[in-house]
């Protein structure tokens, strides 16, 4: 019966284009041709535009606003205060975290940039000079910048609304601008351990503030139609159904009439997690006016308002035995989170899962606190291309591990051998609580150091620090926690944390898959068609992957933290199977054979004994709209939401090799190789492109990335001026390579891989940097090491001449 | 990121755009390439009222080089300059400099004229212009006249051009056959400005240094001539006593401000390093 008969089976595997496959990225073609559709492409029909007058202070008492010099500006329609959104309850909205944060400032601003008043017009030209033209008086507070004097008893009291409430989200609290404390470990068994220890090291590791910045920013058109009652937002979602349930809690729209749709999205890595005043702005403005109204950031609002990550302030401490066996982790963080606690996490996890920081060794006891605190600045605190807080865990550990080397005079390498979780010890109970799935670190340490000659290099590096030359390399196997995840504890606001795939099969064999993630550069369109392929054997080329749009996506948490192939392709794959299941019925009844009787081969049933009697998918497909068995419903189709039995735990082992100029403290990346194990590959290509972007990243935010506030909390540096993106000319050569050790509990075995260069690429540049200058006595820099900072340790150290 | 109202005029002679800048005074604004004044426009920290666009001057392009004398009008591009060949041969650091500026985008837009005029301490060229000893060229009302790179520039945006004139072109003694020069830039990243750069000419006779000139770009108000610098290193061998004295000569001239680009002590440091390398690297450059 089959069509197909002259292919061979490598060739049919070929056609199928599934799983392992380095197929080409399906997105591209419309996005180098300039056809994508981002936010800002939508033209509705009499759109206005919205944006905002900001705060120049950081902490300021509002004593008055006068709209009205603005609304005499042509073309300015409106121009809206929190006074104006008082009567709808939208002057304030929840947090992910629990919190409140003001939509448009409500009597204080408590960052510089605050959003103070929204000033609608008709064009982009008359809003910037209503912008202009609305007088704002204020009354300049003290501000509060550095977060280690948040807690003392003098320091001014930032939020007032809050100064009575017990709790902001995420625990008690005990001065007014705490937000909470998250303990996590057995503090007393770990205190007896670093109290009984043979060696312990201690370091103080600042994660600066930095910001996921990308290419495109935040925006959003708000369209409401009045006459149908229903409210269209397009805007630039990483979890369009998630939007969609706060704009409808906080709205009291019902949530059918909300359709939310994320278009194209230029990069996300965090940044478009949560929900900003700006939607609420222009959501508001198009009820009000009946015309959708159009907010786009700018690079400055971008980097000085919206979300940004880390400012984790850490006190690492590592217990160990005379041989380097570490016995014991303690740490304490800082965690600046700006003036509202909306960074965004998993409800339960105010530090996300920074308990991952026992990282890839067996240490036996930890212990670690976390203590929040509000300052005068931009509130958010994302996972920028890291899963929650892991980036933050595995550059404690990772530099940690280094410190604890150089004490004991090991080679960093031979150390983390000693302490790596054994292939033979999974699945591994890490003493803070996680289950890891699956890995072989050594094996992938090993392969690593054979690929960059490590005795080699160490042999060369002593060569030169005869000479007087800085040479640094630096090492990092990284475990992340991915794919949050299991609906038992983790949620948002309320909602666990599956994902979904819906998957119809059209009568001629071709497919439509709707996911509920989105693509903001991952290339899903590649991906999930991919593992549908080999799953159902229709060619990846013939299915359609649509993401995006909540009228027609089933509902999912969205894109971040790597959760989309741990979470939404295990769904693809399990919805996929569900259609298998129905096709293999439907073959049954075409070979009149019975089910036990077919096999399953690349793209069709075979009957077993008899290989010329075979019912292709593509036949398959088209009977189940014709001539189906008695008892079965007509269609091919089946939907999936998948719940994950557990995290995935992706790891990698990377190298970084570099030369340090001590007269300009330039830092020259000679070298970087990365291994990474995400599982099944799905596609090697598109994980080489996920590789190099989170490298990318990593280079950025290890030697340059930072907001830097003044003393009075003036941002400085908010643009790519001086926010440093490093481009083609800087950002070094890749090498990557690869092991594979899948997930046993997902169902194609694969770990997701988008964050894992992020998080292992940062402490490896740092651990090359501080490696240069460990013979000297030198422990631990703090990033970014830009050349000032570099230059200047090379001149607390005398050689900076 | 939208800048103020303004009018825009096109003149067709530079005697017509004298006019209008005299007619609107200190609401007037020249742009030449835009790249530095249109961001600031965007930022509305530059707000004027009346946009005076020299693009349609034919007369403000081109270069000319003679064994005298190098001429540049104001209104040639950088990509210009690193694509004519007569320019390169006879002063290469005009090359080298400009490939430094910004990025090739900007470098076919950005103009010599406006790199020098603006007085943006970040700008590139000045310090070049001073080491190499360049006048402009000034046109006003009252007619043409003739300022050294070396006295120009009095403070951070201020120089000694009035309201009224315009920088027509820029003139370079053409440098000696043989001469080395080199211009080293530190800088974050691709585009960004100088964290400290130097410049530096100088010819040799014999092994021994005859004349030498250093300047520095963005670690002070203005681009700084050095002539201490200078003066340190010609007459000497280059070894590294006088290297070191010009180096000690332009980091004690170097005052630079702290900003992201790292701490004054850094730049004024650094200041040093660019200064030592250029000098190596001119001297490298040039025929013994």
């Amino acid at each position: 019966m089959t069509d197909v008969k002259e292919m061979t089976l490598e060739e049919r595997e070929a056609t199928l284009g599934g799983i392992g496959t380095a197929r080409k990225r399906k997105e591209d073609a419309r996005f180098i041709q300039g056809k994508g559709n981002y936010v800002d492409d939508i033209k509705l029909p009499d759109t206005v535009v919205g944006n905002f007058v900001r705060s120049p202070h950081a902490h300021a008492r509002i004593k008055s606003i006068n709209t009205e010099p603005a609304t005499r500006i042509p073309g300015v329609i409106a121009v809206l205060t929190a006074d104006d959104l008082r009567p709808l309850n939208l002057h304030w909205m929840p947090t992910l975290a629990g919190d409140a944060q003001a939509v448009l400032a409500d009597e204080k601003v408590h960052f510089q940039n605050q959003e103070v008043a929204f000033v609608i017009g008709e064009d982009r030209y008359a809003v910037a000079d209503g912008i202009e033209a609305v007088e704002v008086e204020y009354e300049d507070l003290p501000a509060l910048v550095d977060p280690t004097k948040a807690l003392l008893p003098d320091a001014p009291v930032l939020r007032e609304d809050a100064q009575d409430k017990s709790e902001v989200g995420q625990g008690a609290r005990r001065h007014p601008n705490h937000i909470f404390t998250w303990d996590c470990g057995d503090k007393d068994a770990t205190d007896q351990a670093f109290a009984g220890a043979a060696v312990t090291v201690k370091e103080e590791i600042f994660y600066p503030r930095c910001h996921p910045c990308p290419l495109e920013p935040c925006g959003c058109v708000a369209s409401m139609d009045k006459v149908r009652g229903e409210l269209t937002l397009y805007g630039t979602f990483q979890a369009p159904h998630v939007i969609r349930t706060v704009v409808s809690l906080i709205s009291g729209l019902a949530e059918h009439n909300i359709r939310v749709v994320s278009p194209d999205v230029g990069g996300g890595f965090g940044n478009k997690v949560g929900a900003y005043p700006g939607y609420v702005c222009a959501t508001v403005g198009s009820i009000v006016l009946g015309r959708p109204v159009k907010w786009i950031e700018s690079r400055i609002d971008n980097l000085s308002t919206t979300a940004f990550a880390r400012d984790y302030l850490m006190t690492g401490e590592l217990a160990a035995d005379p041989d380097g066996r570490i016995t014991a982790l303690r740490c304490h963080v800082l965690a600046d989170h700006g003036a509202f606690n909306s960074h965004a996490q998993p409800s339960k996890w105010p530090a996300g899962f920074f308990n991952i920081v026992t990282g890839s060794y067996d240490i036996p006891v930890a212990h670690c606190s976390v203590d929040g605190v509000f300052t005068n600045k931009a509130p958010g605190g994302v996972a920028y291309r890291c899963s929650f807080r892991v980036t933050e865990a595995a550059y404690l550990i990772e530099r940690m591990i280094d410190v604890l080397a150089q004490k004991l005079d090991i080679d960093k390498a031979e150390i983390r051998r000693r302490n790596f979780v054994k292939a033979s010890q999974f699945p591994y109970r890490s003493c803070l609580g996680w289950e890891y799935d699956s890995g072989d670190y050594e094996t992938a340490l090993d392969k690593a150091l054979a690929a960059v000659d490590y005795e080699g290099l160490r042999r060369e590096q002593a060569e030169k620090r005869a000479r007087g030359e800085l040479m640094g390399i630096g090492i990092a196997t990284f475990t992340e926690i991915v794919g949050a995840g299991p609906t038992r504890n983790c949620d948002i606001l309320g909602i666990g944390m599956f994902d979904s795939c819906e998957i119809r099969v059209h009568p001629t064999g071709s497919a439509i898959a709707r996911l509920g993630t989105k693509s903001q550069g991952q290339g899903h369109e590649t991906t999930y068609a991919q593992i549908i392929a080999t799953e159902i054997g229709i060619p990846s080329d013939d299915i359609t992957i649509e993401e995006g749009d909540t009228d027609t996506a089933p509902y999912g948490l969205g894109t971040y933290g790597s959760r989309s192939t741990p979470v939404a392709a295990a769904a693809a794959a399990q919805a996929a199977r569900k259609i298998r299941a129905k096709a293999k019925k439907i073959a049954a009844h075409m070979l009149e054979v019975g089910e036990d009787d077919l096999e399953w081969e690349i793209d069709r049933f075979k009957v077993r004994g008899l290989p010329e009697k075979a019912a292709s998918m593509k036949e398959i497909a088209m009977a189940a709209y014709q001539s189906l068995p008695e008892g079965l419903e007509q269609g091919l189709e089946a939907v999936n939401y998948y719940d994950p039995p557990n995290f995935t735990y992706p790891f990698g082992a990377y190298v970084c090799v570099v030369d340090v100029d001590p007269h300009t403290g330039e830092v020259k990346i000679r070298r970087f190789y990365a291994l990474d194990d995400c599982g099944t590959r799905i596609n090697p290509m598109v994980i080489d492109g996920q590789v190099h972007g989170g490298l990318a990243e990593a280079f950025g935010i290890a030697m340059g990335q930072e907001l830097v506030f003044d003393e009075i909390g003036n941002i400085q540096g908010a643009s790519l001026m001086d926010y440093f993106l490093p481009t083609a000319v800087e950002t070094p050569h890749w090498e990557t390579d690869f092991t594979v050790t899948p997930s046993p509990h997902h169902p194609i075995g694969a770990k997701g891989v988008g964050e894992s260069p992020n998080v292992g690429g940062v402490p490896a540049f740092s651990n090359a940097v501080v490696d240069a200058f460990a013979h000297l006595g030198v422990t631990h820099m703090t990033m970014p090491h830009t050349h000032w900072r570099v230059w200047k340790q090379c001149e607390a150290l005398g050689i900076g001449g | 990121m939208i800048t103020g109202a303004f009018d825009y005029h096109r003149p067709r002679s530079v005697d017509d755009a004298i006019a209008l800048l005299s007619q609107h005074g200190d609401e007037g604004r020249v742009i030449a390439g835009g790249h530095s004044l249109v961001p600031m426009m965007k930022l509305r920290l530059a707000a004027p009222s009346h946009l005076i666009d020299l693009a349609a001057l034919d007369e403000l392009k081109g270069i000319a080089v003679a064994d005298q004398a190098i001429v540049i009008g104001a209104m040639t591009t950088q990509h210009e300059i690193i694509a004519d060949q007569a320019l390169a041969a006879r002063c290469p650091i005009l090359r080298e400099t400009a490939a430094l500026i910004a990025d090739p985008q900007v470098r076919y837009c950005g103009t010599l004229g406006g790199n020098v005029a603006n007085g943006d301490p970040g700008n590139d060229m000045p310090a070049v212009m001073q080491c190499l000893g360049a006048s402009y060229r000034l046109r006003g009302p009252n007619g043409e006249r003739s300022v050294a790179a070396r006295d120009f520039y009095e403070a951070a945006y201020f120089t000694a051009r009035a309201d009224d004139e315009i920088l027509t072109a820029v003139e370079i003694p053409t440098p000696a056959a043989g001469h080395g020069a080199a211009y080293e830039k530190q800088k974050r990243k691709v585009g960004d400005y100088a964290t400290a750069a130097a410049a530096v000419m100088l010819t040799l006779a014999g092994g021994t240094c005859e004349t030498a000139s250093v300047a520095l770009t963005n670690v002070g108000e203005t681009p700084l001539f050095v002539e201490a610098a200078g003066q340190a290193l010609a007459g000497s061998g280059l070894d590294d006593a006088a290297v070191t004295a010009a180096v000690e000569a332009a980091r004690a001239a170097a005052e630079p401000v702290s900003d992201l680009r790292g701490p004054a002590d850094y730049r004024r440091h650094l200041a040093g390093v660019m200064v030592r390398r250029a000098v190596e690297r001119a001297r490298r450059r040039a025929a013994a």
